[in-house]
């Protein structure tokens, strides 16, 4: 029994990899050049994959002509120009800095300074908190309230 | 006092950023494309694939460039829309068919009539990506100079049509 789905699942292991792309290329260079855009382009489709990731149809066509530049001797940025000419900005997993992805890039600085100025503010107004003046009357009274305690 | 104040402020902050949030279509990528030329392209037409159209036949007219399949759903829900436009005779209508077989793409405009002046085919989708194409159904609204000045994402509704479509194309048609 033990054998028997051995060998059904190595059979079915044939089905699972019939739908994994073949690329071959000219040198370790190009294949890393498209390794490195494929996962650094966002599928558009499914906008939280990179084309590298993502099974949609547009992934796979954004393979291809990725695959197809770099065959033609295209360099990187000719092809994060050609997609971003295209598709945008936000094609991009890692977009320029410029005045409309400003936020982007701020935005989480932005949040580390109103966190740490808030934390300032807490802590020095806990500080005033603690140090409380006591007048000279009202430790007069403290004084008589504790004596009365004692004689009881 | 300004203990009830600042959580009061930080609600209204939060509230406000959520609204907005729920307005927000992050489906819809904003084109590069808009007011730039249009890609140039020369396809096969679906229903005389031995003709070819390319963007340079259509210059001096103002054009809907409508990317439509037979394997879209919202297509379907759009198909009506365009047809009633095409009545109107507003501006040209080309048809992108993206992606499809051309024998289910002739046999759904036969079911549900045909709006367009003219399809071209793009089995391979590469015209798709000249154009940003990521979401099927999209129309483009081209000028007569060639240039993209509109791009909708998703199906057109009769509302689109009224407010944004038809008050476009005719200031469009004014244009030289």
């Amino acid at each position: 029994m033990k054998r028997l789905s051995i060998i059904l699942l190595l059979v079915l292991s044939g089905i699972a990899c019939a739908g994994v792309e073949y690329r071959e290329f000219a040198n370790p260079e190009q294949q890393e050049a498209y390794e490195n855009l494929t996962s650094e382009l966002r599928c558009l489709v499914c906008q939280n994959q990179t084309i590298a990731d993502s099974n949609a149809e547009l992934a796979a066509d954004l393979r291809r002509q990725v695959y197809e530049m770099l065959q033609q001797g295209k360099s990187k940025q000719d092809i994060a120009q050609f997609m971003t000419d295209r598709y945008g900005d936000f094609v991009l997993y890692n977009p320029p800095f410029k005045l409309k992805t400003g936020l982007l890039w701020m935005g989480p600085v932005v949040f580390l300074l109103i966190g740490l100025i808030a934390v300032f503010l807490f802590t020095r107004r806990k500080k005033t908190a603690t140090t409380v003046e006591i007048s000279a009357e009202k430790q007069q009274k403290i004084r008589s309230l504790l004596e009365k305690g004692d004689q009881s | 006092m300004l203990k009830y104040i600042l959580p009061l402020l930080l609600f209204i902050v939060l509230a406000v950023f959520l609204a907005l949030g729920l307005n927000l279509h992050p489906n819809e990528i904003p084109s590069p494309l808009i007011n730039k030329s249009a890609p140039a392209f020369s396809a096969p037409k679906l229903q005389a694939p031995s003709e070819k159209l390319s963007q340079t036949d259509l210059k001096g007219k103002v054009w809907l460039f409508n990317v439509w399949a037979s394997w879209c759903a919202s297509c379907r829900s759009e198909h009506p829309v365009l047809n009633q436009l095409a009545q109107q005779k507003a501006a040209i209508i080309v048809g992108l068919n993206y992606k499809d077989e051309p024998e289910a793409a002739k046999g759904w405009l036969e079911q549900l009539g045909n709006p367009y002046d003219v399809s071209i085919m793009d089995q391979d989708g590469r015209i798709g990506i000249d154009w940003g194409v990521y979401g099927v159904p999209e129309t483009f609204v081209v000028d007569k100079q060639g240039v993209i000045r509109y791009k909708h994402t998703g199906p057109v509704t009769s509302e689109d049509v009224q407010q944004t479509f038809l008050p476009l194309i005719a200031k469009l048609q004014a244009e030289n």
